[in-house]
């Protein structure tokens, strides 16, 4: 027969119950921002973390200012959004043209050049369109078009696929007649993209940092490199507090005002991947 | 000064989907009545016309009243009255403790309910097994448990729904000791009940009921002796062959 | 491609433990305050009368399927600077992912909840109106009596919030080290052709959720084994 000794104490139940109680908060308060250091937070591309930069070049700032960045990594025409509604306090961005507007629209305060990397064209190794050793985009471009061979583009509004329709137009490439035949909008990332692109044997625009750190290559190499017109601008600003008061100014200048300083830039230059330097560093002096 | 009666009735009928289940049924309790015994054959409303007596039912006509009130109105039965059901729900947990889940009758205090519970434990003699789930016991000692259940809240009213039906003649035997013990603490029994020995044994009066209507009502001596109406005398020689003398 | 993934997790190891520890962080969080507010919702709905109760019961069933981009847009449009709730500053933090998840993992509690209780209820109804036990301890006699089955539904929730990536990569923004959760990294390690790590932290994912529903057959087993069913 059963025993008295099992019998639930009221006492048990509401000990349970406080730790339970306790538990919940912890994981709140913990889950919460209960940082005690400053913070910002920093909309800036899929490229740019996905190089890996950021891995690199964040912690020497955060030693050196105590000031944890914070990296959001959307396309750039998705950062600059966030930026807009206030929800970041810096844009870190290369689509200069974007950036712009954004300035002159009274979104951000002012534009600093940062640093560049440049474009290249991969594709399959069997170069359908035969445009491998080329060294003009706008030519090898117009070959892709012509042999209708597959191409991946970005189709996200990011900075790289602003570009590429920029060397389409300069080609004079009509890229209606292609989109759904030849010309695959995979409307995601340059990751997926190039999955995309590794997928289906296809042509593809991509910055040669993200390249450099992707490891889902299939048949695809860079066969178009080195045309001036391939060159990637990156630019930073901070987003203007008179729009939204709640920006963090003195926090976004600092980490500004390193990017662009001569130790910023050295950090930048000290990134490589497989002994291969991803970015260079050119900001005003 | 007349005293209301415990229960009264006054052409209490129920239909429900148009059937009729309960006949303007009239019956006020009589005040020198400790047991009655509600009796008639299957289908009759017995069961039915225990949850309207209970407050679980409204009625479609007529009015329920006890102790001189209404119906709460508010889904719960009446204060002061305790039912249980033939195959009494248990709820998942020990002994005890589905004996602390019954709300504290008027005027006792919170504090006291474990030490009521364990008391009533001791008198249903379940208190050894205040610690087993409840849902391991077996039939006689689960139909105590709702009995326990149902005194603790200090009914003046008591409605048992065929509490031994299903119980062996040993189990059957504790369950008629505590109903004894439950008279015997002044309060009142309303049994429905299908043995017609544990009838005779247990109560004063007997009411009969027969498809919806209250047709007999009878000092139990009386009514097995010589049943007044002929539906009757055909439900008691149909149910037993035997004539009924002793328990 | 296993042994290159376990190897993978070994080197890793600090990382994954960080993100792991964030996905528990912010899921068990989620479920908790779910379940705080869900199992009452639930079981009063299933208990209690009331005019509208009937839509009710069919809003809750449909909220159990939000796909969660919807409930992560949402969340984000909410907690916004340019949003009503904006002045929190809770975007991009594990607080707005335990929002969302809160969202995503309520109406789902809430449902079986609501569905547990009612069979309980259909089962004690008239015990407990004939013990004339009032409204709020009804509910939670009723929740009480329904313990085992509950862990189940609270597991069910957890399984659902640890595996989501849509919710938590639109608010959380899948920040390096401090919003970077399971799901999201995985999706990252995909998109970034790194599918070697992404089987590895999928590998972790699974465990869990492995170990999730066999603690949820341990509880049936052991209300079955005390309690005889």
């Amino acid at each position: 027969m059963a025993t008295d000794h099992r019998l639930i104490a009221p006492a048990r139940r509401r000990l349970a119950a406080l730790a339970g109680t306790m538990l919940l908060a912890a994981g709140l308060a913990a889950a919460g921002t209960a940082q005690a250091q400053t913070s910002i937070t920093v909309a800036s591309t899929t490229s740019t973390e996905q190089s890996g930069l950021f891995r690199h070049l964040l912690p020497a700032f955060e030693n050196k200012t105590g000031i944890q960045v914070k990296v959001v990594a959307v396309g750039t025409g998705q950062a600059l959004d966030i930026a807009r509604r206030g929800d970041a306090d810096v844009v870190f961005v290369h689509d200069p043209k974007a950036e712009e507007k954004f300035i002159a629209e009274g979104a951000g305060v002012k534009r600093f050049e940062v640093m560049y990397n440049d474009f290249v064209l991969v594709g399959p190794k069997s170069d359908p369109a035969k445009v491998a050793g080329g060294k003009d985009i706008l030519e090898a471009l117009r070959r892709v078009a012509a042999a209708g061979a597959p191409f991946a583009s970005r189709a996200d509004r990011s900075g790289t696929h602003a570009a590429e329709l920029r060397y389409w137009q300069d080609a004079g490439v009509d890229l209606a007649a292609g989109k759904g035949k030849w010309y695959k909008e995979t409307g995601s990332g340059m990751g997926p993209t190039l999955n995309t692109a590794a997928g289906l044997n296809a042509y593809a625009l991509t910055d040669r940092g993200t390249w450099l750190s992707f490891r889902n290559r299939g048949e695809l190499a860079i066969l178009v490199e080195g045309d001036k017109r391939l060159f990637n601008q990156y630019g930073v600003a901070l987003v203007n507090p008179a729009k939204h008061p709640q920006v963090k100014k003195e926090a976004g200048q600092k980490f500004i005002d390193w990017l662009i300083s001569d130790e910023g830039q050295a950090t930048i230059a000290g990134y490589k991947v497989n002994g291969e330097q991803l970015f260079f560093p050119n900001a005003a002096r | 000064m007349a005293t209301e009666p415990l229960l009264s009735l006054r052409a209490v009928s129920l239909r429900p989907n148009g059937r009729t289940v309960l006949d303007a049924v009239g019956f006020e309790w009589n005040e020198e009545v400790r047991v009655c015994a509600l009796i008639g054959p299957n289908g009759s409303g017995k069961s039915v016309l225990l949850r309207t007596a209970h407050g679980l039912l409204e009625p479609d006509e007529g009015e329920v009243r006890f102790e001189g009130r209404p119906p709460p109105g508010d889904g719960l039965a009446f204060e002061g009255q305790a039912l249980v059901f033939q195959h009494p729900s248990l709820f998942r947990g020990t002994v005890l403790e589905n004996l602390l889940l019954v709300p504290d009758p008027p005027g006792r205090p919170r504090s006291e309910r474990r030490e009521r519970a364990l008391g009533m434990l001791d008198r249903v003699g379940l208190r050894p097994l205040a610690g087993a789930p409840a849902l391991k016991l077996s039939g006689g000692e689960r139909q105590r448990l709702a009995l326990a259940r149902a005194w603790l809240t200090e009914p003046r009213l008591m409605l048992l729904d065929e509490p031994t039906a299903s119980l062996d003649p040993s189990a059957t035997e504790q369950v008629e000791q505590l109903i004894g013990d439950i008279r015997a603490s002044g309060c009142r029994v309303l049994l429905v009940s299908h043995n017609l020995g544990q009838a005779a044994r247990l109560a004063d009066e007997v009411v009969f009921i027969h498809q919806g209507r209250l047709l007999e009502r009878q000092r139990a001596a009386a009514f097995f002796d010589c049943p007044r109406t002929s539906e009757a005398r055909h439900f008691l020689q149909g149910a037993l062959p035997w004539q009924l003398t002793t328990a | 491609m296993l042994a290159q993934a376990i190897g993978l997790l070994q080197n890793f190891e600090s990382d994954v433990v960080e993100i792991v520890a964030l996905s528990l962080r912010v899921s068990l969080t989620a479920v908790a305050l779910a379940t705080l507010i869900g199992l009452p919702l639930g079981a009063l709905v299933a208990v209690a009368r009331f005019p509208g109760r009937g839509a009710a019961v069919v809003v809750l069933n449909s909220f159990m399927g939000l796909p969660p981009v919807i409930v992560g847009v949402a969340v984000y449009l909410l907690l916004s600077r340019s949003g009503p709730l904006g002045p929190l500053g809770l975007l991009f933090t594990p607080s707005a992912m335990i929002v969302a998840q809160t969202c995503l993992t309520l109406p789902l509690i809430a449902a079986l909840a609501r569905q547990t209780v009612e069979d309980a209820w259909r089962q004690h109804g008239e015990t407990l109106r004939s013990l004339r036990v009032p409204m709020v301890a009804r509910v939670r006699i009723l929740l009480w009596d329904c313990r085992f089955s509950l862990v189940a539904v609270l597991l069910a929730g957890l399984g659902r919030a640890l595996s989501e990536v849509g919710a938590v990569m639109i608010v959380g923004g899948n920040i390096d080290r401090a919003t970077r959760v399971m799901t999201t990294a995985i999706a990252l390690e995909i998109s970034k052709g790194d599918l070697a790590l992404s089987i590895a932290l999928g590998i972790v994912l699974m465990t869990l959720v492995f170990a999730l529903n066999i603690l949820a057959s341990g509880v049936r087993a052991a209300a079955m084994l005390r309690h005889g069913h």
